[in-house]
């Protein structure tokens, strides 16, 4: 099983030219994870224990507003991430997200994974360099959605 | 075409009155409020006679001279294209009625003689001429028919301004070509003469009118040492080699904010200029909404609604619209229409209220000296 | 002194007069004019637009959106935000138009041929697109993959839904649509527009992309098109002046050297790309 997602892992683009050795490390701390329609991944308030690389499907971002429900923030597809909040403390999620369509993901253990990014500065800096990169993209998503770009700017 | 003629002021008065009566307007240079303007003139009489202009950046003043020279000045703030392309102009008009919308007919140009146009300002026609012509039809069937239909009586130019730079623009201090008959006021023994050339069939029936005897080798030989050694004391010059590439390789040079700290977004530049063709159309209708009027007017790229987009102008600042009008005098115009924007008259120099330089300002870009940050009006205008 | 004399095929700024066909209510602010051309039909070429007149009020240059193949339709999709856009969306059927050109660069669909060609719209910007996708699936056979990606601010401000539904429905395009706000009903997907040009079912190397919408939005679109391997010469955009006269004469759309009503409004990526980055302000 475990040769398998690391097959998996090395070959999703996140992961790309990662060392052999730390994409184990990450394999170690990794289990499949399925969700069918409507199913709850993360949950507003909640413990932030782990970290979802999408393979298949859509999920949806959604923040809770009292007195207007849930709203979808953003759409998440193959190859993102869902879940931020497990790296910082105080761990707790921010946002909910549902799965949209039937989402099979790869599921890190987020303790876990803290404690192997902290034994290793290497996959430390390795991991925290890919995840920069995706989020600057999704910083200037954010900004380019807030532009209101459409809007009839009079 | 025969060789060149020559008359006296007398003979100068039976070719307005010829060309009156041949039906056109006569327009040349006049004293108005002070300038030497263009306007409609009946004799020699109403010529700025033993009149010159001191000119300076940001400075004009028309001063007594010692002479009673006819053409003893240079340009002032109007150029030949408040005839070609007016100021304002009804473009279409339309009339409503329950059978739906009628164009109605313009009004036919008048047929205009220029009488008094410098060389610079000959070459401003052609360029505004090839911009009518930009699409490779021409785009404005007014100005054809008034250009078609002027006649161009051109003065060369022995006397060259505080401000002029002909001959860095390669369009004077002598006509060459372009135009009906030109002219050249020479100084004798006995006064003054004007040496005449024909330039067209038209301008050489005209002079054949005149009964006026050829002109001596001596006075052909003196009216080209003047114009020769005129090329030789212009007021400033202008390196144009290069320019186009220096121009549209410095769009981010810091001149540009600082020349925006000076200039005033006035428009007089755009105004004054002979090629400068910027127009806009104002609709307009009247009371009871069955006449509707387009009018075309002069527009400039000064102005701060001129790039006016949903939500703002594209060039917001006074240095960006600067940048814009110089570059493409100076560059932009060479890609577009295949020559300089400018003819070198000066004008812009003269009726800017704060004196911003353009040749000076070449220099300073080409020199690679870095601009004087805020730089007070230049010193040398006038109060 | 007569000077070149080709003259103009009619007078350039007298509008020739349309009838109202039919108006259709796109959006809350947005209608689109069906209009019945003077003389019976307006031939035009995908990306082009006219200077349409509401008399004694004035002009604006809107798009032409749409077919190509059916010249004897002239639509026109107008938004509503100042006094003649105002006047233009409130013309009844039988109500005159005036009209000039068609004026501008069209969009070239040739050069997608034998590839993929990809659409991205972002709001109203799908309609200068939609008369080259209609170009484009009227010759469907010459291109690979169509593929049209749309965004727009929210599910009531999607531009022609109707039709979106119609070519997601077909086997031979695909159409993804994304929204910068969901709503309630919305189970579609929410960001921005740039994202689907990152994950789009396209290749690269094959592709000729066609980017209409808000300055902004076509510099990222373009970004991402490059960052996937798009050749900057097989971007094309439809860039927006303040226009008069529409064909190059009057001035005021100039940027740089360039007339964007007459050198455009379609320019490659690498032609219009120092004038999508730089500050003219």
């Amino acid at each position: 099983m475990t040769t398998d997602l690391e097959a998996t892992l090395a070959g999703h683009p996140f992961f790309y030219d990662m060392e052999p050795e730390h994409v184990a490390a990450l394999a170690a701390v990794a289990t499949p994870a399925r969700f069918g329609v409507g199913k709850q991944i993360i949950k507003q308030g909640e413990v932030a224990d782990a970290c979802y690389l999408v393979l298949d499907g859509d999920a949806a971002l959604e923040i809770v507003i009292p007195g207007k429900g849930p709203q979808v923030i953003q759409t998440l597809h193959a190859g993102d991430i869902i879940g931020w909040s497990w790296l910082f403390a105080p761990y707790e999620w921010s946002f909910d997200a549902q799965a949209l369509t039937p989402v099979r993901a790869i599921r890190f253990d987020a303790p876990a994974l803290r404690e192997a990014k902290a034994a290793d500065p290497l996959l430390n800096a390795e991991l925290m360099e890919r995840f920069a990169e995706v989020l600057v993209m999704r910083l200037q998503a954010a900004r380019l959605q807030l532009m209101d770009l459409y809007g009839n700017s009079r | 075409m025969n060789g060149p003629l020559v008359f006296a002021r007398g003979g100068l008065d039976s070719l307005l009155t010829a060309l009156q009566d041949a039906g056109y307007v006569t327009v040349g240079p006049t004293v108005r409020d002070d300038v030497i303007a263009y306007d409609t003139i009946a004799t020699s009489a109403d010529l700025p006679v033993g009149l010159t202009d001191e000119q300076g950046p940001g400075s004009y003043r028309l001063v007594p001279r010692e002479d009673q020279r006819l053409f003893g000045h240079v340009v002032g703030p109007h150029a030949w294209k408040r005839f070609l392309s007016p100021p304002r102009a009804v473009v279409w008009e339309g009339a409503l009625s329950a059978d739906g919308i009628e164009e109605l007919p313009r009004p036919p140009a008048p047929r205009y003689a220029f009488v008094g146009v410098r060389p610079c300002d000959l070459v401003g026609i052609e360029i505004q001429d090839r911009v009518a012509a930009g699409q490779g039809w021409v785009s404005d069937p007014d100005y054809v028919s008034r250009r078609d239909g002027a006649f161009v009586v051109v003065v060369n130019c022995d006397e060259p301004g505080n401000n002029c730079f002909c001959v860095s623009m390669d369009t004077g201090p002598r006509a060459r070509s372009g135009f009906d008959i030109a002219l050249t006021e020479v100084e004798v023994d006995d006064g003054l003469r004007y040496l005449a050339e024909a330039g067209s069939a038209d301008g050489a029936a005209m002079l054949a009118g005149l009964d006026a005897p050829a002109a001596d080798e001596a006075i052909r030989d003196a009216a080209d040492t003047a114009l020769e050694e005129a090329g030789h004391q212009m007021g400033r010059t202008m390196d144009t080699d290069g320019l186009k590439d220096l121009l549209q390789s410095n769009l981010d040079h810091p001149i540009w904010a600082e020349i925006g700290e000076r200039c005033l977004g006035c428009t007089n530049c755009t105004m004054v200029c002979p090629t400068c063709f910027c127009w806009s159309v104002e609709d307009s209708m009247d009371l009871d909404g069955t006449t509707a009027t387009r009018t075309r007017r002069w527009d400039s790229c000064f102005t701060l609604d001129f790039t006016f987009i949903h939500g703002g102008p594209v060039r917001e600042s006074v240095g960006a619209r600067y940048r814009q009008w110089f570059i493409h005098k100076l560059a932009s115009w060479v890609d577009q229409f295949g020559s300089f924007g400018c003819v070198g008259c000066g004008r812009c120099i003269t009726w800017c209220p704060v004196g911003i330089d353009l040749t000076e300002e070449v220099r300073r870009l080409q020199s690679g000296t870095e601009p004087v940050a805020a730089a007070i009006a230049n010193p040398e205008v006038r109060t | 002194m007569a000077i070149l004399v080709d003259p103009a095929p009619v007078r350039p700024m007298s509008p020739l007069w349309g009838t109202v066909a039919s108006v259709r209510r796109e959006l809350a602010d947005t209608i689109t004019l069906h209009v019945e051309p003077a003389g019976g039909e307006l031939a035009f070429a995908p990306g082009q637009f006219t200077m349409l007149y509401q008399f004694g009020i004035g002009e604006v240059p809107i798009s032409i959106s749409g077919d190509p193949a059916q010249p004897e339709q002239l639509v026109q999709t107008i938004r509503r935000a100042g006094a003649v856009t105002n006047a233009l969306c409130d013309l009844l059927p039988g109500d005159p138009i005036g009209v000039r050109g068609p004026f501008g660069n069209p969009w070239p669909v040739e050069a997608a041929e034998g590839g993929d060609a990809v659409f991205v719209g972002g709001g109203i910007g799908l309609a200068p697109l939609r008369p080259a996708i209609f170009a484009v699936l009227a010759n469907r056979a010459r291109y690979s993959d169509v593929v049209l990606l749309y965004g727009a601010r929210s599910p009531q401000e999607l531009l022609y839904a109707q039709q979106l539904r119609e070519w997601g429905a077909r086997f031979d395009m695909t159409v993804l649509v994304t929204v910068d706000r969901g709503e309630a009903n919305w189970t579609g997907s929410v960001g921005v527009v740039t994202k689907l040009v990152r994950r789009g079912p396209y290749d690269p190397e094959e592709t000729t992309a066609f980017v209409c919408g808000p300055e902004i939005m076509m510099r990222f679109a373009a970004a991402e098109l490059l960052k996937r391997g798009v050749v900057r010469s097989q971007i094309y955009l439809s860039m927006e002046r303040n226009m008069k006269c529409g064909f190059g004469s009057c001035g005021h759309c100039q940027t740089g050297r360039m007339f964007v009503c007459s050198d455009g409004p379609v320019f490659t990526l690498r032609d219009s790309a120092r004038y999508l980055r730089r500050l003219e302000r």
